[in-house]
């Protein structure tokens, strides 16, 4: 369990990482906290020619509000949102997932834009921020692009980023004071990947729910408009309108064939949706 | 505890009141090492000269070797069995009638038949440049069918794992007692059950670091090792070398299991490597060799069937076992051991008339199964308390009064079971009416009646077993295999400074023997249990002994160095009866002392008399001097018979599969405790391992025989959140065959948790029609078994 070879590169600022990134030709890999990378080399599951270590850059460390949602580097570590030491649009929806992702010692360590980069689809932040309506700017030499987490995420360990591109931000807009927020997973054990994740963003005052069915074989199911689990409509009564039926139909048609998985990932949505709360 | 204290006041040993003799809960004297990071593991061994080892490893669970492709640039840096001339391969054999012998080369030759088999050996200065040389040879390999179910394994149809055999089958055995007695019962309850094949996981995995020392023309090997003086034994045999030019060493050891008993191929490998090159060589075992190619064991499977009488009496159990040895026999304890021992100890602490036990040890395109932890009695325990659920089930009792109907009595010590097992001691009812109070059994069934707020259900489950422990020449010599253990040996030294040094062939590798064993020399000889020092772990020197496993050490090195401080101390008294010019008739050892009607020496004077002024010695002293050798045997070597009944409280839940431990009790005998506060340590560690026995550990394989759990990602261990706060009561019957009554204790809290957890959760899923008889219970088994529970009703409806 050691690495193949590779070389090693710490640039200072996002354009000489960009730079490097470009003239690699698809051979370099980007590490920042290296919480999955650092297992895949030594698997030698990954063997790329050169690793560039962004965890210097500055830049990508930024948390600030503007214009109605926070901007998160990419580089904001998962304990640096538990711990509250970045601003907070989502009334503590962020915190409270962040506390739950993995054990402490990856938390210190593992990226944000790291964990999304991966799209591990056990992972949080892929069903959480497509929940929660956020959007990733991805950058390279060419420029940069925008788009939603659920178009950035293609499917397990598979996302939109293209060859010369890293992720430099996320855009998370301000959560609603009538928005209830609920999210839950179900783990084999405290810290492991979840095998299952429901989360739920439901505005009952404008009829709107956002629902994600996370921690499938690949990429999560994100209903942004939810209605047809609840009957068709949103209101003050969704937590009565659920519809397990539907959400088993969804998921079937997704593809999972387990009718026990189903009912696991329909159970821990429920359970999503029965403690949402503003 | 009453009995306890009744056997320590009939003592004859004059030391035990300074608080650190046996019974004191004396903080681990290794600990001052251990837990500050300072203990010296094979990884941490620095010598001159060293390179790396890394192994090619057969990819294919079954399949002929047609070609083996090394790079020219890393010729002379790769090995395979072509190269190791003279080498003998590993042999395990049984001496039990039928058994068939497997020969396990140390790289493969022709074929391999498990994934992970080494086929050759890769040197380097690092490890990862060794890996770079591994990566680059290329195997031709003709795939073979795999066997992967030992069940289809048995069947005449099989592929083989080893063609000369004929089938698939190392050992059948058979047993029985008149099971025709049993057939009229009115009670019959017939089921299959199953034990996932897990891989125990100590902390520290294996490691080697070998190198020739020419001037003493010899071979030492430095390995995590639990039985060094057998793993010198296995060696000498492999390599055709004399025992005396091989030297083991084994340092501080992370946790051994059983795992760290076996004679390891890649142990052969290195010694061989070492000798070739000149040079030292290391070969650390990453977490992923462990998990795919080294550590498995407990795969189990039961065709089971028990009698009874409508009040709960047993009249008999039927059983048919088959465990899945994997593709070789280990070394030292056999293919066989874990299956026929099933025979011999599936009745447990039950009294029944009639039994049969068929068991078969099958061969598989797998790993060798490794006794774990309380090797077969895990799976034993887990198949006969599910059962019993069952029974109490059909008969309409409470799973407790069940146990309490058909469990030895008391008064029935000693007692042999139909198997012939003899129960030296204890009151197993006792101990399960303790645990059912603590967990207030009542308060639970009306909770249950009340249901749950959140929708999970409660339950509740026991479970009791009996651990047979430093069981000795008579048991052992049953089972022909390569290692018997007789007398147990230990060597004492005062130092001329009045310290004492106490060398043991045994090995600790978390049992805390440093401060144990110090306590018994304290026991004997008043010396402070500071000044004692342990020397373990190291053929040259320590006497021979078969080393630590079997829950022998505490019984069986305990013993020895009782016996041989025992005989210390007489020296020390004739020397001391000299100096204070008494009669050696009429002084005493006490407290570190020699006393006298007019006076007292101390050990430390003696000592420093006997070795630095022999000038203030008499003409006529007894010349033996203070350094003595002496070996110990338990009256009867039969086995000390621990045990304890455990009780587990859970809540499920019936739609996500989830199950939480909300309280756990253990009630345990384990004899007089010498140090309660490590034996606390040893059922807290057994309990962790249970519960990952119970609910997480499982080594899948596809198809192919590929394993399917190759990091701890897939790999599930309980850790700390895992673990709850369980609650420990003691008893203490001591053993009438032992040194202070003792009993080995080491493994029982491995044993139950599995069988007591299920129960629980079968307990609170029972009223939904479920019923869990596979390990582990994980999400999806239980979700499986409450959604074909419902259609079941669904149809019935």
């Amino acid at each position: 369990m050691k690495p193949a070879p590779f070389a090693y590169e710490r640039p200072r600022d996002l354009d000489a990482a960009l730079s490097m990134l470009a003239a690699s030709n698809g051979s370099a890999k980007i590490i920042a906290g290296g919480q999955s990378l650092g297992p895949m080399l030594n698997l030698r599951l990954v063997q790329p020619e050169l690793i560039i270590d962004i965890s210097g850059l500055t830049e990508l460390k930024r948390a600030d509000v503007s214009g109605g949602e926070l901007v998160l580097g990419a580089l904001v570590t998962h304990a640096d949102i538990e711990d509250g030491r970045t601003a907070d649009v989502t009334r503590g929806a962020m915190r409270a997932v962040a506390a739950n992702i993995a054990y402490r010692a990856v938390r210190n360590r593992g990226t944000i834009g790291g964990s999304l980069s991966h799209a591990d689809p056990a992972a949080d932040w892929i069903s959480a921020l497509a929940a929660l309506g956020a959007r990733m700017t991805l950058r390279s030499c060419a420029g940069a692009r925008t788009m939603t987490i659920e178009a950035f995420v293609v499917g397990a360990l598979e996302s939109a980023l293209q060859a010369g591109e890293i992720v430099e931000s996320i855009h998370v807009p301000t959560r609603s004071a009538s928005a209830h927020w609920g999210y839950a997973k179900s783990c084999r054990k405290t810290g492991e990947f979840a095998h299952a994740i429901g989360a739920v963003l439901i505005d009952p005052a404008a009829a709107t729910a956002r629902v994600v069915i996370g921690a499938i074989d690949t990429a999560p199911i994100v209903l942004t408009d939810a209605a047809g689990l609840f009957g068709g409509r949103i209101a003050a009564d969704y937590k009565e309108r659920f519809d397990a039926g539907i959400a088993d139909a969804v998921l079937a048609k997704a593809g999972i064939d387990d009718v026990v998985q189903r009912h696991i990932h329909v159970g821990v949505l429920k359970r999503a949706v029965q403690e949402a709360a503003a | 505890m009453k009995e306890g204290a009744d056997v320590r006041s009939e003592r004859e040993f004059p030391s035990g009141q300074s608080g650190q003799g046996v019974g004191a809960r004396l903080p681990r004297k290794e600990d001052d090492r251990l837990m500050r990071g300072r203990g010296q593991y094979v990884a941490d061994i620095r010598l001159a000269g060293l390179q790396d080892v890394a192994f090619v490893r057969s990819p294919q669970a079954h399949a002929r070797i047609c070609g083996i492709h090394v790079p020219e640039r890393h010729r002379g840096s790769v090995f395979t069995a072509a190269d190791l001339v003279g080498i003998k391969p590993i042999r395990a054999v049984s001496g039990l009638p039928g058994f068939k012998i497997s020969e396990q080369p140390v790289l493969a030759t022709g074929k391999v038949r498990q994934v992970g088999e080494l086929v050759a050996m890769c040197v380097a200065p690092t490890r990862a440049e060794a890996e770079d040389i591994a990566a680059s040879v290329t195997l031709d390999l003709e795939e073979l069918p795999a066997i992967t179910d030992m069940l289809k394994a048995r069947e005449p149809a099989s592929a083989l794992v080893h063609e000369h055999w004929g089938d698939n089958v190392f050992l059948e055995t058979n047993y029985e007692v008149d099971i025709s007695a049993a057939l009229d019962a009115p009670i019959k309850v017939t089921r299959e059950i199953s034990t996932a094949r897990q891989c125990m996981s100590p902390l520290e995995g294996r490691g080697v670091v070998a190198t020739f020392d020419r001037r003493l023309d010899q071979l030492t090997l430095h390995s995590a090792a639990q039985m060094p003086h057998i793993t010198r034994s296995g060696l000498a045999e492999c390599l055709g070398m004399e025992e005396g030019q091989i030297r083991v060493i084994s340092p501080d050891v992370g946790g051994g299991f059983g795992h760290k008993g076996i004679l390891l191929p890649e142990e052969v490998c290195l010694s061989w490597l070492t000798m070739q090159r000149g040079h030292p060589v290391r070969w650390i075992e990453d977490r992923r060799e462990h998990l795919v190619a080294s550590s498995n064991c407990r795969e189990h499977h039961y065709r089971i069937t028990l009698y009874a009488d409508r009040d709960g009496t047993l009249r008999g159990i039927d059983c048919e076992a088959t465990v899945d040895s994997g593709a070789y026999s280990s070394y030292p304890f056999s293919a066989c051991l874990e299956a026929a021992q099933v025979a011999s100890i599936l009745p447990g602490p039950y009294k029944m008339p009639a039994y049969r036990c068929r068991t078969f040890s099958v061969a598989t395109n797998k790993c060798p199964i490794l006794p774990y932890r309380g090797v077969a009695r895990t799976g034993v325990c887990f198949a006969l308390e599910l059962m019993l659920d069952l029974v109490a089930a059909e008969a309409g009792l409470e799973p407790g009064e069940v146990r309490l109907r058909n469990l030895v009595l008391p008064e029935q010590m000693p007692f042999d079971n139909i198997t012939k097992k003899h129960f030296d001691s204890g009151d197993y009812p006792e101990a399960m009416r303790r645990a059912l109070a603590a967990v207030d059994i009542d308060a639970i069934r009306a909770k249950q009646g009340r249901g749950e707020a959140d929708g999970r259900r409660i339950g509740v489950g026991v479970s009791i077993y009996c651990e047979q422990a430093a069981h000795g020449t008579s048991v052992y010599s049953g089972w022909g295999i390569p290692m018997v253990p007789g007398h147990e040996q230990a060597s004492a030294r005062l130092t001329p400074d009045g310290g004492l040094e106490l060398r043991v062939g045994v090995h600790s590798h978390g049992q805390g023997m440093e401060t144990t064993l110090a306590q018994v020399a304290h026991e004997m000889l008043g010396i402070d249990v500071a000044k004692i020092r342990i020397i373990l772990g190291d053929t040259a020197m320590t006497p021979y002994s078969t080393g630590t496993w079997g829950s022998r050490s505490m019984v069986m090195a305990g013993g020895a160095v009782a016996t041989a401080c025992r005989e210390l101390g007489e020296r020390a008294r004739r020397i001391g009866a000299k100096l204070l010019q008494h009669d050696p008739a009429s002084v005493v050892l006490q407290n570190g002392e020699v006393r006298g009607v007019n006076g007292s020496v101390s050990l430390k004077t003696i000592a420093h008399t006997w070795y630095r002024r022999p000038q203030d010695l008499p003409a006529d002293v007894d010349p033996g001097g203070l350094e003595v050798t002496q070996g110990y045997k338990p009256v009867r070597d039969s086995g000390t018979f621990s045990y304890a009944a455990h009780a587990a409280v859970v809540a499920v839940d019936p739609d996500l599969g989830e199950v939480e431990i909300l309280d756990y009790v253990i009630v345990e005998d384990g004899g007089v405790l010498v140090n309660p506060l490590v034996v606390d340590g040893q059922i807290y560690g057994g309990l962790a391992q249970g519960i990952g026995t119970a609910l997480y550990e499982e080594m899948p394989f596809d198809a192919s025989g590929q394993p399917l759990a190759t990091t701890l990602a897939d790999y599930l261990l309980p850790g700390a959140t895992e673990v709850p706060a369980a609650r420990l009561d003691h008893m203490e019957t001591p053993s009438p065959y032992t040194q202070f009554g003792v009993k080995g204790i080491g493994e029982g809290g491995a044993i139950a948790p599995p069988a007591a957890i299920a129960n629980a959760v079968n307990d609170a899923l029972r009223p939904l029609g479920v019923e869990l008889m596979q390990s582990p219970i994980t999400p999806h088994r239980v979700v499986a078994a409450v959604l074909a529970a419902r259609a079941t009703e669904r149809s019935a409806a």
